[in-house]
C-alpha cells in the first residue's frame, strides 16, 4: 500500500514528506527528478515510475507534484485516485491547493494526512467525516480557541464514520432548507480543417448543493434519461433504482458534492455550437505568415454563446503577431508562444474576426506543424445534450425545501485543427 | 493565523526555547510548543532531542495534543527505543479508554512504532481491540495486525492473530470486513502459498454483501480479493458477475477497473452463446470509455489496461475507435498509448478514419509522437490489406515533406510493407533512393540497404549505391554492417559479372578487418557458401522469405492471460508478470484465467504436489525459431564427406580462396540457373530467415549422455556469451547406501546456461534392479522445485551407476529453512521412499542479469541501512583482485567498479538472486595480504552468511 508521500513544488524542492510505514529517504525522489528533467514540461512526466526498490506514482495538480512511494504491488489507480483526493481535501480546507497555503497550514496538513491513511490504507477520506475530526482553519475559530483554550480536533467519533451513510452526519440543522442542482456539460470535440467533426462527446456532471435538515431522502428524475451512455454515481445513489426506474434516489451528503457524472458519446446527439473559419499560413520566403479567423454560431439552440475565447499555440519560430480584432482583445505571449483572443459574447449579426500578419525569426525555415485552435465558450441555461430534470421529491422530512436547477454548457477540450 | 509562525527562531536557539515551552505549566503554551515541534519535523528538521519533553505531554485529556504527541512518537521512536518505552503505559491505558476514538487511536499508533520492546506490549491490547464492541476499533485493529506482521511475522502467527483476522471476514460491519480483507491480502503477499484467504462460496457471499455497503477503498480491496477466486461452475460465475456489474458505475476509477478485472476473468467461464455473455460485453465498453475523460494520470493507467483488454477481447471496444483520437494537448505519455490502441483497433471498417488521423499526427511537434505515428501507418498497411495502397501513398506524401526523422521512419516501415506484400509496391523505390543521403540513423540506413539488396535487379545503380555505403564501412553500426554484407552478397548473386570486386571487398572487410563475431561469422558463412556451391548459395540467400505476420507486437498469449488476471495492478502498467519485477516477492503465484464452461477443472495449481512439477517456465519467445534451428542443424550434420567444394579456406589462404571463389564459382553461376541442384543445402526455403536470428530458444537437453555432434554443438552454443566456469562444488554423498536400502546418491548443484541443475549419481548397491525413480522437494527458502520429472529411463541394475541431471526452477512453494540453503529431498523408487537433506551453494541462484548500474548501486548502497551490513574475512586467498573479479564473474557476481586506495583494491560488486533479492558487496584486497575482507549489504540480511560462503567457495576453487 502507500508507503510515503512527498510534496514537490514546480522547481523541484521537496517541501513536505509524510511516511506511513518506515521512513524512506528523500533520495528516492532523485529518480523522479531525473525523469522530470527529461520530460521538460511537468505535464509530461509519466505518472508511474519504477526504481530499483520502489515505485513512484505521482500526479501533477496546481503546479505541485504529489509523489507517493509504494513498495509492493498495489493498484496504481487506487494511489492516483487517493492523491487526487488529498489535493481535493486541501482545496476544500484551505480554499486552494498551493505550496504557500500548505506551508501556512503545515500542522493541519500533517494531521489530515495522518487521518486519511493508516499504514497505507485509506482511513477517512470523506470531507464531512474529516471536518468533524479536524476542523478547517478559520480566523474566527482561532480567535475563539485562543480565548477559551478550545481545540481544532474533535474528540468524539464522527457519526458518519460507521453508519450505512458514511457521507452524512446526523443532527444537521438549517433554518433555510435548500437543494440546488447544477447540470454542467462540457463538449469535447475535434474539428478538422474543413470544419467537419472528427470526434465529439459530452462529459456531463450534476453538481449538488444540499443544505437540508435531518435525514432527507431525495428523488431526482429526468425527462429523458435514456440520452445518457455511461454514468458514475456518488456512493449515496441507489443503483438498483436507477437500473429499474431511471431515477436518482439518494440520501444526500451535507453541503456541496458531485451527484453523478455522465457521458454522451453518440455523435449525432452532440451539437457543435459554433463554427470556425480559419486560415493560418506561413510563407516559404520572407519570414512571415498570415492569420485569419472568423467565428460564427452553429447549433446553439437559440441561446447566446458567451465567454468565447480562442487559444493558439504558435510554432516556436513565430516572433510576433500584428493583428486586428473586430471584437475583443488579443495577446501574444512571446515566451510561451501562446496567442489568446478573448472575444466575449458572440453577436450573430456581426461575426468576430481576427486577422493580420505573423512575423517569424529571420532565416528560419517554414514551420512543419500546423497550430491547433483551442476554443472556450459558455452557454447559460442550456444542457447541450438536451438533458432536463423533470422533478425533485423529498421524503423522510416534513418541511418544504427551496429547490432549483441550473444548466450550463461549456467547451471542454474543444479543438480545431488547421 | 497560519502555521508559519511556528518557524520563527530566537537568538537562544530553537531547541532550547522549545524545551522550556514544552515544560510550561500552561496547557495552551504546551500545545503550541508541540505544534512547533511537529512543524519543524514535517520539513525535515531534527527535533529528536526533545523526545523526553514531548513524551511528557502525552498524558492529557486534550485529544488534539495527544494526537500531536503520537505523530511525534511515530516519527522518532525508532531512533530512541529506550525512551519510547516511557510511552507504553499511556498506550496501554488508552486502549482501555471509554472513548472508542481514543482506543482506536492508541492501538493504531502503537502499531506504527516499529520498536521491538513496544511491540511486545501491543499483543494484549490488540487482542482486546480485535474483539472490541465498537466496529471503529475493530476495523482499526484489523489494519494493526498487518502492521504487526510487517514488523514481526512470527509473533502474529504465534499469537493467533491471523485466525482472529479471518474471523473478521464474517463481521457484521462491512467496513470491518473490508479492512480485514485488505490486511489479509497484504499479509498474503509475503506468504504466497499460505492460503490465508480461504475463498469458498460462503466467504464469497459475505464479501459480495459487504461490497455493496463499504467505502470505495474497501470495495477495491474486496474486488481485488474476489478476483483470486475461481468459481465452481458457470452459474456461480454468472451470479458473481451480476453482483459485481453495478460497481462499473462507481465514481472512483480504481473501483471501476477492479470490477473490470473480476468481470474479465469470470467471463472466461461463461459459455459464449449465453445471452448474459453478450450483455456483459456491452456493459464493459462505456465505463472503459469514461475512464478516458478523467485526469491524464488516470487515463494513462486506464490506457495501459485497455491495451491488454483489446488484445484479449477486441469486440468490447471495436466501435469506440474515436475516443482514442489524440488531442494536441494530451500529455505525451497519453498520446503514445492512445496511438498503440488505435492500431490494435484498426480494421477495414475504420481504416480511412484512422489513416486520416495518423497523417494529421505526423505533422505534430513532438518528435517521438510523430515517429510513432509514421510507424503506425506502416503497421496499418500490414494489418489491413485493403488499406495497404493508401498507407503507402500516405507514406510517400510524408517522405515528400523531407522532414528528416519522418523520412527515416517511413523508410523503416516501408521495408516491412515490402516484406508483407512482395512485388507490389516496388515502384516507390525510386523515391526512396532520392533520400539516401539524408539517412543518418542506423535503423533507417539498414532498412534502405536491405531494400537495395532485395531489389538489386530493379535498381540500375544498385552497385553504386551500395558501394557508397561501403566507403565508411567501419564507422557504421553493426546493424548496418550486417545488412550491407547481405545486400552486397545478394547483389552479387543477382548481377555476378559487375560486382565481383565489391563482394570481395565486403567479404574481406567483414572477415578480416572486423572484430565483431557476428559480422565475421556471417561473412565466413557467405564466403563458404559462395566458394562451395554458388548455385546453392543463390538458393539459400535469395530464397523466398516467409511473409511477416500481421501483428508483431502482440503480447504472448499465456502472458496476456496472466496479465488479464492482474488488471489494474502495476503488472498491468508494465505489461510484465509480477514475478518479473516485484522485488523479493518470493514465488509469486502465476495466475491463470479459468477455463471456459464445462472444463470444470481447478486451474490454479501452484503447489507442486506431484513429483512431476508443473512446468511454469516462461514459454519460448520465438517458438517457431527453435524448430527452424533444429531443422537447420540436423541438415548440417550430415557426414562432412558430401561437401562438394574444397575445404573452407583458412585465414592464411584467404586471398587465394577468394580468387578461387570468383573463378570456379562464377561458371556454375553463369550457367543454367534454373537447373536444380542436389538438395543437400537448399532444402529449407525458410533458411534464409534463420540465418539472421541468433539461436534464441536453445532446447534444453540435460540428461542425454554426451554423444553425437548435435549435443556438442548445443554445448558450444550454450557456452557462447556465458561466462565460463560457474563454480560448482564437487559431488558429495547425500544419501548413503545403508540408509536407503542399497541406493546411494551423491550429487552437487550447478548453474548451466542460466538453469539451476541438480546433478546426481545414483548407484545401486543392492542386489535387485531399481526402477520407477521419482523425486520431490520439501518447501524451501527459495522455492526450488524440479522443473520436470526425474529422467531415469532405464532400470538401474545392481552395481550400476547412472548420472542424472535434474533441471530446477524457482517457482515452487516457499518456506524459510534453517540454514537458509537447506533442501529436503524425497526420492522414491520401486523399493521405498527415502529422505535426505542437502545444502546447495547459494551461488547457483545468482542470476545472469545481476549487474547493477553504477548509479543504482551507489544509491542502493546508501539506501540500505547500515544495520544490514555484515563483514567477513576470507583467509589464505592468493588471487589478484582482477583474477578474483573474473572468477567471481563466472559465478554471476559482477564487479561494477574498482577503486585503489593505498595499495588496497576495493571491488564493488553486485549479484541478484532468483527471487529478486540484490546483494551488494565490497571486496577489499590488499596486495601481498592473503586475507580478503568482504562487506555485504542486502535488504534481506539473512542471506549474507550464505553469500559469504559462496564467495569463499568460489575464490578458493
Amino acid at each position: 500500500m502507500i508507503h510515503s508521500l512527498f510534496l514537490i513544488n514546480h522547481s523541484g524542492d521537496i517541501f513536505l514528506e509524510k511516511h506511513w510505514k518506515s521512513v524512506i529517504s528523500r533520495s528516492v525522489c532523485d529518480y523522479f527528478f531525473e525523469v522530470k528533467e527529461k520530460a521538460v514540461d511537468p505535464e509530461n512526466v509519466p505518472p508511474v515510475l519504477q526504481t530499483p526498490h520502489h515505485y513512484l506514482i505521482s500526479i501533477y495538480r496546481g503546479k505541485l507534484f504529489f509523489l507517493s512511494v509504494v513498495q509492493t504491488e498495489v493498484p496504481p489507480l487506487f494511489v492516483i485516485e487517493f492523491l487526487h483526493r488529498v489535493a481535493d481535501t486541501f482545496q476544500d480546507y484551505f480554499g486552494e491547493c498551493s505550496e504557500g497555503v500548505i506551508k501556512d497550514n503545515l500542522v493541519t496538513v500533517y494531521e489530515l494526512l495522518e487521518e486519511m491513511l493508516d499504514n497505507g490504507f485509506p482511513l477517512a477520506t470523506e470531507s464531512n467525516v474529516l471536518k468533524e475530526m479536524i476542523r478547517p482553519p478559520n480566523i474566527l475559530r482561532s480567535v475563539v480557541n485562543t480565548l477559551t483554550g478550545g481545540s481544532n480536533v474533535g474528540d468524539t467519533l464522527p457519526t458518519g464514520q460507521l453508519s450505512n451513510v458514511p457521507w452524512r452526519r446526523a443532527g444537521v440543522k438549517y433554518t433555510n432548507n435548500e437543494a440546488y442542482f447544477d447540470v454542467v456539460e462540457e463538449i469535447d470535440a475535434i474539428l478538422d480543417k474543413s470544419g467537419t467533426t472528427v470526434f465529439a462527446e459530452i462529459q456531463g456532471v450534476v453538481e449538488a448543493c444540499v443544505r437540508l435538515t435531518g435525514m432527507p431522502d431525495l428523488t431526482l428524475s429526468f425527462m429523458n434519461p435514456r440520452l445518457l451512455d455511461d454514468m458514475s454515481f456518488h456512493p449515496c445513489v441507489r443503483f438498483k433504482r436507477w437500473e429499474s426506474e431511471r431515477v436518482l434516489s439518494f440520501i444526500p451528503p451535507d453541503g456541496n458534492f458531485t451527484l453523478m457524472t455522465y457521458h454522451v458519446s453518440s455523435q449525432n446527439l452532440v451539437a457543435i455550437p459554433v463554427y470556425v473559419k480559419q486560415n493560418i499560413n506561413f510563407f516559404e520566403t520572407g519570414s512571415c505568415g498570415r492569420l485569419d479567423i472568423t467565428i460564427g454560431p452553429k447549433q446553439n439552440m437559440g441561446k447566446t454563446v458567451e465567454g468565447l475565447m480562442v487559444t493558439i499555440h504558435m510554432p516556436k519560430v513565430v516572433l510576433s503577431a500584428n493583428l486586428t480584432a473586430t471584437q475583443g482583445n488579443y495577446t501574444y505571449d512571446l515566451t510561451t508562444k501562446v496567442l489568446v483572443w478573448d472575444i466575449g459574447k458572440l453577436n450573430p449579426q456581426k461575426l468576430p474576426n481576427l486577422r493580420g500578419s505573423l512575423s517569424m525569426q529571420a532565416g528560419a525555415p517554414k514551420p512543419e506543424e500546423n497550430p491547433s485552435l483551442n476554443i472556450d465558450l459558455k452557454i447559460q441555461q442550456l444542457a447541450i445534450s438536451g438533458l432536463k430534470v423533470s422533478r425533485l421529491d423529498m421524503y423522510g422530512e416534513k418541511y418544504k425545501p427551496f429547490k432549483g436547477v441550473k444548466y450550463l454548457t461549456k467547451a471542454g477540450k474543444f479543438q480545431v485543427r488547421t | 493565523m497560519t502555521d508559519s509562525k511556528y518557524f520563527t527562531t530566537t537568538k537562544k536557539g530553537e531547541i532550547f526555547e522549545l524545551k522550556a515551552e514544552l515544560n510550561s505549566d500552561k496547557k495552551e503554551k504546551k500545545k503550541e510548543a508541540v505544534k512547533k515541534v511537529i512543524a519543524s519535523m514535517t520539513v525535515g528538521k531534527d527535533v529528536s532531542a526533545l523526545f523526553p519533553d514531548v513524551v511528557n505531554c502525552m498524558q492529557t485529556d486534550n485529544l488534539e495534543l495527544k494526537k500531536l504527541v503520537y505523530l511525534y512518537l511515530m516519527n522518532y521512536a525508532k531512533s530512541q527505543p529506550d525512551m519510547a518505552i516511557m510511552a507504553v503505559n499511556t498506550f496501554v491505558k488508552d486502549c482501555e479508554d471509554p472513548n472508542p476514538l481514543i482506543r482506536a487511536l492508541a492501538v493504531r499508533t502503537m502499531g506504527c512504532i516499529r520498536v521491538d520492546k513496544i511491540t511486545e506490549y501491543l499483543c494484549e491490547p490488540l487482542r482486546k481491540c480485535l474483539k472490541d464492541e465498537d466496529p471503529y476499533v475493530r476495523k482499526t485493529a484489523a489494519v494493526c495486525v498487518a502492521k504487526l506482521h510487517d514488523i514481526n511475522a512470527q509473533l502474529v502467527e504465534d499469537q493467533g492473530f491471523l485466525d482472529t483476522l479471518k474471523d473478521l471476514i464474517s463481521d457484521s460491519n462491512p467496513m470491518v470486513v473490508a479492512n480485514a480483507v485488505a490486511a489479509l491480502s497484504e499479509i498474503a503477499e509475503s506468504h504466497p502459498n499460505s492460503n490465508l484467504l480461504d475463498l469458498n462460496p460462503q466467504t464469497i457471499n459475505k464479501l459480495l454483501t459487504a461490497l455493496n455497503e463499504c467505502t470505495e477503498w474497501g470495495q477495491i480491496f474486496i474486488l481485488d480479493c474476489l478476483a483470486n477466486y475461481t468459481p465452481r461452475d458457470d452459474r456461480e460465475s454468472q451470479s458473481i458477475c451480476e453482483r459485481v456489474t453495478p460497481r462499473l458505475s462507481h465514481a472512483n476509477s480504481a473501483v471501476v477497473l477492479s470490477a473490470v478485472k473480476v468481470l474479465m476473468k469470470f467471463m472466461e467461464m461463461l459459455p459464449k452463446d449465453l445471452d448474459y455473455y453478450g450483455t456483459l460485453l456491452k456493459k464493459l465498453a462505456p465505463p472503459l470509455v469514461t475512464l478516458l475523460s478523467a485526469e491524464p494520470e488516470l487515463q494513462y493507467v486506464a490506457l495501459r489496461n485497455i491495451n491488454l483488454i483489446v488484445q484479449r477481447r477486441p469486440e468490447i471496444l471495436k466501435h469506440e475507435m474515436k475516443v482514442f483520437f489524440v488531442k494536441y494537448n494530451d500529455p505525451i505519455y497519453v498520446k503514445l498509448e492512445k496511438l498503440d490502441i488505435m492500431i490494435r483497433l484498426a480494421s477495414q471498417a475504420n481504416i480511412a478514419q484512422v489513416l486520416a488521423e495518423l497523417k494529421e499526427y505526423a505533422t505534430e511537434v513532438d518528435v517521438d509522437f510523430v515517429r510513432k505515428a509514421v510507424r503506425a501507418i506502416g503497421r496499418c498497411a500490414i494489418k489491413v490489406e485493403q488499406s495497404a495502397e493508401r498507407c503507402v501513398s500516405t507514406l510517400l506524401d510524408l517522405i515528400q515533406t523531407k522532414v528528416n526523422y519522418v523520412v527515416q521512419e517511413a523508410i523503416v516501415v516501408i521495408k516491412d510493407i515490402f516484406r508483407k506484400y512482395p512485388n507490389k509496391y516496388e515502384s516507390v523505390i525510386a523515391t526512396l533512393c532520392e533520400n539516401l543521403d539524408s539517412l543518418d540513423e542506423p535503423e533507417a540506413r539498414a532498412a534502405m540497404i536491405w531494400i537495395v539488396g532485395e531489389y538489386a535487379e530493379r535498381i540500375d545503380n544498385a552497385d553504386e549505391l551500395l558501394e557508397s555505403f561501403l566507403e565508411g564501412f567501419h564507422d557504421e553500426s553493426t546493424q548496418v554492417q550486417l545488412q550491407l554484407l547481405t545486400a552486397i552478397v545478394k547483389l552479387f548473386l543477382k548481377k555476378p559479372t559487375e560486382t565481383q570486386e565489391l563482394v570481395q571487398q565486403v567479404l574481406s572487410l567483414a572477415t578480416q578487418d572486423s572484430d565483431n563475431p557476428d559480422l565475421r561469422d556471417r561473412g565466413y558463412i557467405y564466403w563458404r557458401l559462395l566458394s562451395t556451391d554458388p548455385v546453392a548459395a543463390k538458393e539459400v540467400v535469395l530464397a523466398e522469405k516467409p511473409l511477416i505476420s500481421e501483428e508483431t507486437d502482440l503480447i504472448e498469449p499465456t502472458l496476456l492471460e496472466e496479465l488479464i488476471c492482474h488488471i489494474g495492478t502495476l503488472a498491468s502498467v508494465y505489461h510484465k508478470p509480477p514475478s518479473a519485477f516485484v522485488e523479493g516477492s518470493r514465488g509469486v503465484q502465476h495466475k491463470r484465467l479459468p477455463g471456459s464452461a464445462g472444463s470444470g477443472e481447478s486451474v490454479e495449481s501452484p503447489d507442486t504436489g506431484s513429483a512431476a512439477g508443473v512446468s511454469d517456465a516462461p514459454p519460448a519467445v520465438i517458438p517457431s525459431q527453435g524448430d527452424l534451428l533444429g531443422d537447420l542443424l540436423n541438415l548440417d550434420l550430415a557426414p562432412p564427406a558430401t561437401t562438394t567444394g574444397p575445404p573452407p579456406p583458412t585465414s592464411s589462404g584467404m586471398q587465394m580462396g577468394a580468387m578461387d571463389l570468383l573463378g570456379g564459382g562464377l561458371d556454375s553461376l553463369m550457367g543454367d540457373e534454373s537447373e536444380p541442384l542436389g538438395g543437400d543445402l537448399g532444402g529449407s526455403p525458410a533458411m534464409g530467415a534463420g540465418f539472421g536470428a541468433p539461436p534464441a530458444a536453445m532446447p534444453a537437453s540435460f540428461n542425454a549422455p554426451v554423444s553425437g555432434g548435435l549435443d556438442d554443438l548445443f554445448d558450444l552454443g550454450g557456452g557462447v556469451g556465458m561466462p565460463s566456469g560457474a563454480y560448482s562444488p564437487p559431488k558429495s554423498i547425500w544419501l548413503p547406501a545403508m540408509k536407503a536400502k542399497g541406493l546411494e546418491i551423491s550429487g552437487t548443484f550447478a548453474r548451466r546456461a542460466g538453469v539451476v541443475q541438480m546433478e546426481m549419481t545414483l548407484t545401486n548397491k543392492a542386489m535387485s534392479v531399481m526402477t520407477d525413480f521419482a523425486i520431490q522437494f520439501n518447501r524451501n527458502s527459495f522455492g526450488l522445485a524440479p522443473a520436470g520429472p526425474l529422467q531415469v529411463l532405464t532400470p538401474v541394475s545392481p552395481n550400476q551407476s547412472i548420472e542424472v541431471a535434474l533441471p530446477l526452477n524457482t517457482v515452487g512453494p516457499v518456506m524459510k529453512m534453517e540454514p537458509l540453503n537447506n533442501l529436503q529431498v524425497a526420492v522414491k523408487n520401486n523399493i521405498d521412499v527415502f529422505y535426505f537433506s542437502c545444502q546447495y551453494p547459494i551461488s547457483m541462484l545468482f542470476v545472469e542479469d545481476g549487474k547493477m548500474e553504477r548509479q543504482v548501486f551507489l544509491a542502493t548502497w546508501k539506501d540500505i541501512p547500515n544495520d544490514n551490513e555484515s563483514q567477513f574475512q576470507i583467509k589464505d586467498c592468493h588471487l589478484s583482485s582482477d583474477a578474483a573479479s573474473s572468477k567471481l564473474q563466472g559465478s554471476n557476481i559482477f564487479t561494477i567498479a574498482k577503486r585503489t586506495v593505498d595499495g588496497q583494491d576495493m571491488l564493488y560488486q553486485s549479484t541478484k538472486l532468483t527471487n529478486g533479492i540484490w546483494v551488494l558487496a565490497e571486496l577489499r584486497v590488499q596486495a601481498g595480504n592473503p586475507n580478503y575482507t568482504v562487506s555485504l549489504k542486502c535488504r534481506a540480511p539473512e542471506v549474507a552468511q550464505c553469500v559469504f560462503q559462496s564467495y569463499e567457495a568460489v575464490l578458493k576453487n
